[in-house]
Formats: C-alpha cells, structure tokens, sequence
C-alpha cells in the first residue's frame, strides 16, 4: 500500500484535498493547484514532502522563466571565456551544462516532491514546453546527447494563481483540486493547529469578527487565511481581551489591529465610512 | 463502465476528454477511492474538471446522473451487521461520549436510530455510484461511514455526502456570472497578449551573445520580432438614469481597464452617443470633447469598448432631437455609424442580462447599427468580446461602414 498524505500536524488538510494528492501521488500525475491568495497552495508541496519524508525541490517560476531552464541551461559564456583562457575543461562540453531543478528531482535516490509554482506567471508557452517531460518523466540533452530520465516519478504540485489560462493539453495531463475558502469549523482546526494555546473565547471572537470582514459588500482584498493568522499573532502579542473583539453590529466598530486584515486603503476608507456612518445613524 | 456518465458530463458542457475518462478509471482500479460517494466525487471531479469554472456543472451532471441509481444499495444497508456498527462506534467514542450515551437511552437504542437514519440516507441520496455494486460485497467500509459519521449522527445536524455536490459551492465561478476586478484584468489580459505580435525586427542581444558564443566568438546577429506591446484602447462608459444600477460593475471595468492599458482614453456619455463626450463627469457640461474630434485624432487601430446598457426610448437613437439631455442636431445612430466606420475594432459591453435584449427595442436597434458585436458584461462576454476586437471587422460592421464613410468629414 502506498503512503498516504492525511495532512500534517502544522497543516489541515479537507478531505477532498487529501483524495486529490493521493490520486496525484498513486497514479503519478502532477497536480495543479488554484485558489485564492493566501490559501495554502505552495504551502502543500513542503508539508507533503514532510509527512512523506520526501526530498523537495522547489522550482518557482518568474515572468522570464522558461522551460528549459527547469531542465538545464547551457552555459556558453563561460565555456568561450575559459576556451580564450586556454582551459582544458572547455574541450568538455558536460562541463558547462548546469542542471535545472527537474533534472535534479529526476536524479533524487527516493521518490521526491517537485513543486513548480506560479506557472501562470511565466510565458503562455511554458506548460506546453513541459508536457513531453511531465509525462514520459524524460528529455534529452542535445549537447550531450544524453536522455536523463526520471529515477523515481516525482510527485508534482503545480500552483496557479489564474492569471494566465493554461493550455487544455497541458490540463490533460494534470489532476486539478481548487482550493477552497476554508468553512468557520475548518478555520477553526487551522488556527488551533497554528496557535495551539489560544484562549477558546478569544478564538471563537477572533474568527466572528473575522468573518463579519470578509463578509463585508464591496472590499478589494477580501483578507484570507494567512491574514487571519497574522491577526491573531497580532492579537496574542498585544494581549487583546476577547471582549474587544465582541460587537453586536459588524459595522458599528473597527477591529482592533485591523490593518492586519485589510491590506489596501480603499478598503480601509470603505471600512472607516460605513463605522461612521453607523455611528451617526444611532 | 460510467459511458454514460462521461457523454452526460459532456452534454452539460463540461469540456472532458478521453484520456482524462481513462485515468479516472486507472484511478478506480487502483483503489484511490473506494466505497465512499462522497471520495468518488471529489476523485471524478479531480480528474474530469480542470476548471473551477466547470465545477457548477460538473455538480449538477453528476446529482443528475446519480439519481438513478439510489436503489441498488438499500439492500447492502439492510444486511449491515450489528456487530460491526458496534465496533466502529466503540472505536470512534472517548469515555466521555459513551457516558453520555448511556444517558441518551443506551447502545441499542442509539444503534437502532443509527441504523434508521443509515438507510434513510441510502435511500435519499447515495448517488448510487454503481462502480461499488461491482466491486462492493463488503459491508460499507470504515471510510465509507466514517466513526465520525456516528458521532454526528448522534449530535444532531448529520453532513451528509450527497449535499457535497448539492451545496453547489462553485456556482460563482461560472463564467457566466459577473465578474470582479481581478477576473476583468485577466480578461483584459488576452488583448494584451495579441499586441506584443509585431513584424518589425529588432536586435536581440542576449541571442546574440548567445549564439557568438556557440559559434567559438565569430560574429552572429540575432534578430527577433519587437515587441509590439502598445494595445491602444479608447473607452466609452454611459453614465447616470439608467446605468446607477451597473455603477459598480462598470468602476470595476474601468479600474482594471486602467491598469491593464497603457494606451487608454475614457469618455462619457448619457444613455446614448451624440456630437460631445466628455472625460469628467464633474465638469460634463462645461468641458466637454466633441466627438468629432475624437473621430479624427485617434487612428483606426485603436480598440473601442462601448459600456452602456443600451436601454432607452427607441427615439433617443433614432431621431434628430431625441436626446434627454440636449438638442441634437444628429440622431445618435448616424454619431454610432461615425464610430463604427472610424474605428473597425468596437464592441459594445451590455450590463443588462441578455435574456432581456430582445424585448428592448432600443437594445435592438442599436445592435443593428454596430453588428453583431454587443457582449454580454460577465467573463464569458468579455472573452468573446476581446475576441471580437482581436478579429476585427465583422460582416455587420461592413454594412454600417459605407453611409459612415461618405459622411466622415474631411
């Protein structure tokens, strides 16, 4: 039986999360994550890669990333400044190939944990340039003409903030979970599992008031879950009583330390206004 | 097996094809999920979907399709043995709990409710996956009914599996609903994508060095196309009557249309286009740009986006005069046809929903005037109208073009 991942003691896991990186995992298929800002995406690969006790390579992609660099780069600068310096290693063409971090998984001695993340930042080409060596878990080097293949399938978590679509045949080949805006009770269970020692009451407070901001019509940024837990380390810190935290109306005052939650001035502006308002109108 | 399933899903609309139908049976055969409706869900849907846009449908194909087949696992629930439930209870308790049990009315009379309640929820949903009456001989596995399950069970306010995809928690993302700022940009993007294509050629440096150094430090210029990255857009935005209800919308298009373009002009109107425009809604009446002028200083590769919900008398299109506002010399439709024939990449964006469009006479008329290119104003609408500006002239603006062009003064 293959191990399972069920989450880990710093990191909750819902259930159909925990089906999607079991399924990725047993059939070796990447798994591509969306969700909102702040939910944990890149977070999974590190805690899968901990409960498994795998090895992780990270492979975070930029706007200028390119395919190839994952694989590996040629460096033929430095080979034509050490052949003009009369350097014997220049004569070997090996030399001057440096490995990417998907040559590097492929190499790994057990089954590793390769996260690419942010895919959609780079090129609209880059996850067609990967298919072939997502699927075959192989690719050629020309230069040396070598085919490096894949040791172990590595398992692949793939993140995605939506700002490219991403190719259908490139989707094919994926699973795909989207990571949900966690429920008040799972909320509960991460900020028990981030702050073990939390006063229930200023807990149970924290999260209403949390809530009633989100719920808020009109704001920009709605705040997430590693807003959430910021504001709580905020709160601890400060030794904020729970009965700050209590308000019969969600509009009639301001959070305390609520520039945690809110992380743009509209929004603080939208906020302040309708307190205000609420206060004139009593 | 599931044949029918895959065609519905397909029938919804939810873009599934065959290798992704494959591994969702390579994933049943490997046990991924078993004996759980709730786990072959989020399986199916793990493999099937890759878009949360297609998770609403997904939902609504997959309670349609396993409707059907409730029936054939009330008899397992009727065969359930006692003993087992005991022991999945006892394990799934603390101390605590099964004092409190006891209070409740003790083991048998909560194993009989919970026995009930099991086959009551069989025979309500279940979705009858009938790929567990292939393999299912067993007695529900622990997975299947969770020790949690009791617990819940016991407290009242049972989660059940089926509600999963009956909540239809994706219903947002539909790319048919509105959109927020952030899908706006993302639509947007796409035009953006299109303008970096250019034909001039420019040196390409790094390729360049590149390939000097590959070829032992003898000379070899790289040339690549230029980035042709100047989209140019001019944007025309209907203020005030009848738009206030699609205020917010419309700020949202328009903020992330300002971030997304480097090249944008804005300028209003009320209800419908006439001899001026105006860029302040403060100042409207006293600075106000006529139209014309923009007809003549803007070249024809700007893009114009009309955002207006069209919605008025049929006159205020029609009819010299017929402006709620002013005196018009022109009807508006001849300033529209203007529009049109100055610029052939347009579209109108329609906050209104569409279903209504044919019972407005003046969403009608002005359809005619600018073709077929009125878009819904939700992320599907503003794919399928950046598409349309991407293309270019459509066979409805090339009849609007010709009295447009006579009239174009010089």
């Amino acid at each position: 039986m293959q191990q399972r991942f069920t989450g880990t003691s710093r990191y909750v896991a819902t259930p159909d999360l925990m089906l999607a990186v079991n399924a990725a995992i047993t059939l070796g298929r990447p798994l591509l994550i969306k969700g909102e800002p702040g939910t944990g995406k890149t977070q999974l690969a590190q805690e899968i890669a901990h409960a498994l006790e795998r090895p992780l390579f990270e492979w975070h992609i930029k706007s200028t990333s390119k395919a190839q660099q994952g694989l590996y780069e040629y460096d033929a600068v430095s080979r034509l400044r050490d052949s003009q310096l009369g350097d014997p290693r220049a004569r070997d063409i090996a030399n001057y190939i440096v490995k990417g971090k998907l040559w590097e998984a492929f190499e790994s001695d057990v089954q590793p944990v390769l996260l690419i993340d942010e895919i959609d930042k780079a090129d609209i080409e880059f996850p067609n340039d990967l298919l072939r060596e997502l699927d075959r878990m192989e690719f050629y080097v020309y230069e040396t003409r070598e085919l490096v293949k894949a040791k172990h399938r590595p398992i692949i978590v793939i993140t995605s903030n939506n700002e490219k679509e991403l190719p259908d045949a490139f989707l094919r080949r994926c699973f795909f979970h989207y990571i949900r805006f966690p429920d008040a009770e799972t909320m509960t269970r991460i900020v028990e599992v981030h702050f073990p020692g939390l006063k229930r009451e200023l807990l149970a407070e924290a999260l209403a008031a949390f809530y009633r901001v989100r719920e808020m019509p009109g704001l920009r940024k709605k705040p997430s879950t590693s807003e959430l837990l910021d504001w709580i380390k905020l709160l601890v810190a400060e030794d904020v009583p729970p009965e700050a935290l209590r308000s019969d109306d969600p509009k009639k005052s301001l959070p305390p330390l609520y520039g945690a939650l809110l992380k743009n001035e509209q929004d603080v502006h939208l906020f302040e206004q309708l307190v205000f308002l609420h206060r004139r109108s009593r | 097996m599931l044949v029918r399933f895959f065609t519905e899903l397909r029938a919804a609309g939810v873009p599934v094809t065959v290798p992704e139908f494959l591994t969702l049976l390579e994933a049943l055969k490997e046990r991924v999920a078993w004996l759980s409706a709730e786990d072959f869900y989020y399986l199916a849907r793990t493999c099937l979907v890759k878009d949360e846009r297609h998770f609403d449908r997904f939902d609504r194909a997959f309670a349609v399709h396993f409707k059907g087949a409730e029936r054939l696992f009330e008899r397992f629930v009727a065969e359930v043995p006692k003993e087992w439930l005991e022991a999945a209870v006892s394990r799934a308790l603390t101390e605590e709990e099964k004092r409190q049990i006891e209070s409740l009315g003790g083991w048998e009379k909560l194993l009989e409710t919970l026995r009930r309640r099991l086959a009551e929820q069989r025979e309500r949903h279940e979705g009858g996956d009938r790929w567990i009456g292939t393999g299912g001989t067993s007695p529900f596995g622990s997975r299947g009914y969770n020790p949690e399950g009791v617990r819940i069970g016991a407290g009242g306010g049972n989660r059940s599996a089926v509600k999963v995809w009956e909540r239809r928690e994706y219903r947002n993302f539909d790319d048919t609903v509105e959109l927020g700022t952030r899908n706006i940009k993302l639509a947007l993007r796409r035009l953006r994508r299109f303008a970096r294509e250019g034909a001039a050629e420019e040196l390409d440096l790094e390729g360049t060095i590149d390939a000097t150094a590959r070829n032992a430090g003898l000379l070899d210029v790289k040339l690549v196309p230029e980035r042709h990255n100047a989209i140019k857009v001019l944007l025309f935005l209907d203020v005030g009557g009848s738009m206030d209800a699609h205020v917010r919308v419309c700020e949202e298009l328009f903020s992330a249309a300002r971030s997304e373009f480097k090249h944008l002009e804005h300028f209003y109107f009320h209800n419908f286009l006439y001899e001026h425009v105006w860029r302040d809604n403060r100042r409207r009446h006293t600075e106000l740009t006529p139209t014309l002028h923009i007809l003549r200083k803007y070249p024809p590769d700007y893009r114009v986006i009309v955002v207006g919900d069209a919605t008025m008398s049929p006159y205020e299109i029609t009819l010299a005069g017929g402006s709620i506002e002013h005196w018009n010399e022109e009807p508006g439709a001849v300033w529209m046809q203007r529009l049109c024939a100055a610029f052939p990449h347009l579209v109108w964006l329609n906050p209104e929903p569409q279903e209504r469009w044919e019972y407005t006479p003046s969403i009608r008329i002005t359809r005619e005037i600018i073709g077929d290119r009125m878009f819904p104003l939700t992320l599907g609408g503003l794919d399928r109208a950046i598409d349309a500006l991407k293309r270019g002239t459509t066979a409805g603006q090339q009849a609007a073009s010709a009295p447009g062009e006579e009239e174009r003064p010089a």
